[in-house]
């Protein structure tokens, strides 16, 4: 009997999901709003990752040498500073490729390339750029470098200049800016994610309204609170199916453009993001699309079988 | 079988529906219940579906207390009352085939038993043709008959018919009172209300007069045939 009554549940489920055609395409609407919502904040959500990441490459500390200290020390510190747990990659350049840079970076200058012919020898030593996992840890490793530390007591007389206090405003502001974004991204998408919930409940509840005066009779016949209740449940359901259908009609071309058009501008690849986690994102979604459905049509439902 | 014992119905603005009812019902009877609009005839009906609580006094259904009963119990006491309004209340998303197919499916019928019953009933309501319709596609009488329809598909003991021709013309009128007597005929009490004179001299038998909440008269007749 249970299956004669699973089947019947969704077959009446299905039955009026299809008659009701103009309210069910309503409800798909909002729904599929409400999912695309839910969508673009999981992408929206990556960009900013990416973007953290990318603006968190470009800090780094930078530690200059004098023109004598010898290869083999600077490689020895190098060795140090990696076994550092805050220390993510320590990138050596020798005295040879600075010079090469700087002329790379003057290459229009005539006059400061002529100076620099005339000194003759090669006026710079080399540097280590130092990248720690976190941009929180550059305090940490400059210490490290600049403070009371064995390290830094041993390197001192070849350490020329580190460009951490210069940077550190700098530094400072970006991890305070990443903080602020990460806070505001939680906050838009809570916002958002809320208010979707509301509008979603709220026009399910506006179907089941409509509904009130069937759930009644169906009561006064007999029918119990499950059996009336599940059809509803189905086309909570459905709701969310076909809402999830139509946003990936919308999504997956959107997406598909902004990955092959706007990838620099937004750092990542938004359609193979979007690909790639679509286990996660994309089903869901659709989990969440059909849950929220039958919770709303579970909560709207209950007040009419007080008959 | 029923049993009103000193029922009184009261709302929260003062009116008051019922007052002090005493009514004993037998099965197999056919009790039409007369009044004007206010009466208290339909609160009555109400009263015996648990639609609507008594304030005072109580309602016995087989020596049970209906106000006594869980929801599970309520609904199967729904299942054994069948009952018909003057403003049909059918399913409107539903055929007239799956109006009658709900009330079997919350019965707990099978589905063979549905596909043999259904048919049936609706052919003796004359409804055989229009078993795909929706209500809304129906007449006002087509309309009233698969009430009936879905009222008897259960062979309920008792079917209440709460004005039931108040929607009706003349022909369509008696045709639903044809039909009530031939329930009745077949065992189920049937408990009939109206304010209709014309109706009262067509049926007959046990009439019991409301007036202002109260029952002032309580006659039985003749049967007629």
């Amino acid at each position: 009997m249970f299956w004669v009554r699973v089947k019947r549940v969704v077959k009446s489920g299905w039955i009026n999901f299809r008659r009701n055609g103009l309210v069910s395409s309503a409800s798909i609407l909002v729904t599929t709003i409400v999912l695309s919502v839910l969508t673009a904040l999981f992408l929206f959500q990556a960009v900013l990752d990416s973007s953290i990441v990318r603006l968190k490459n470009q800090v780094d500390i930078a530690v200059y040498f004098s023109v004598d200290a010898s290869e083999e020390r600077i490689l020895a510190l190098e060795t140090t500073l990696e076994s550092l747990p805050e220390v993510a990659t320590v990138e050596y350049s020798s005295a040879d490729n600075e010079v090469l840079a700087f002329r790379q970076r003057h290459a229009d200058d005539y006059l400061t390339l002529q100076a620099l012919d005339e000194l003759g020898d090669n006026p710079f030593g080399g540097s280590l750029r130092i990248k720690a996992k976190d941009s929180t840890q550059y305090e940490a490793i400059s210490q490290v470098l600049e403070g009371d530390s064995k390290i830094a007591r041993e390197n001192a007389q070849i350490i020329e200049r580190i460009n951490y206090s210069q940077n550190k405003a700098v530094i400072d502001r970006l991890n305070r800016l990443i903080d602020d974004a990460q806070k505001v991204g939680f906050f838009v998408t809570m916002v958002l994610s809320i208010v979707a919930i509301i509008i979603m409940y709220t026009t399910i509840r506006l179907t089941i309204y409509m509904a009130r005066e069937e759930i009644g009779i169906m009561r006064l016949v007999g029918a119990s609170g499950t059996y009336i209740r599940s059809p509803f449940l189905v086309e909570g359901m459905l709701y969310g199916f076909f809402a999830w259908i139509v946003m990936l009609i919308i999504f997956l071309p959107v997406t598909y453009f902004l990955g092959h058009r706007a990838t620099d501008a937004l750092g990542i690849n938004i359609y193979s993001y979007y690909l790639t986690h679509f286990l996660t994102v994309g089903f869901g979604v659709l989990f969440a699309g059909m849950l929220l459905g039958v919770i709303s049509s579970f909560l709207a439902v209950r007040r009419y079988l007080k008959v | 079988m029923i049993k009103f014992v000193n029922a009184s119905k009261a709302y929260p603005n003062g009116a008051i529906a019922l007052e002090n009812v005493n009514l004993e019902i037998q099965t197999g009877e056919f009790v039409t219940i007369v009044g004007p609009s206010g009466a208290g005839k339909t609160t009555l009906t109400k009263l015996l579906m648990q639609e609507e609580e008594t304030t005072e006094g109580t309602v016995l259904f087989e020596n049970v207390d209906i106000h006594s009963l869980s929801t599970a119990q309520l609904m199967n006491l729904r299942r054994r009352i069948g009952t018909v309004f003057q403003e049909f209340r059918l399913l409107g998303t539903k055929t007239a085939y799956e109006n009658i197919a709900f009330a079997m499916e919350a019965a707990g019928k099978s589905d063979e038993e549905i596909v043999s019953d259904v048919p049936h009933v609706l052919q003796l309501v004359d409804l055989q043709n229009r078993m795909f319709h929706f209500p809304s596609q129906l007449s006002g009488g087509e309309k009233q008959r698969l009430a009936i329809a879905r009222a008897i598909i259960n062979q309920p003991e008792v079917l209440i018919a709460d004005e039931p021709t108040g929607n009706l013309d003349e022909a369509n009128t008696k045709e639903v009172i044809h039909i009530l007597k031939k329930i009745n005929d077949l065992g189920t009490t049937v408990i009939l209300t109206t304010h209709d004179p014309a109706l009262i001299k067509a049926v007959g038998r046990r009439i019991i007069t409301m007036e202002n909440g109260r029952v002032v008269s309580d006659e039985t007749k003749r049967k007629t045939v």
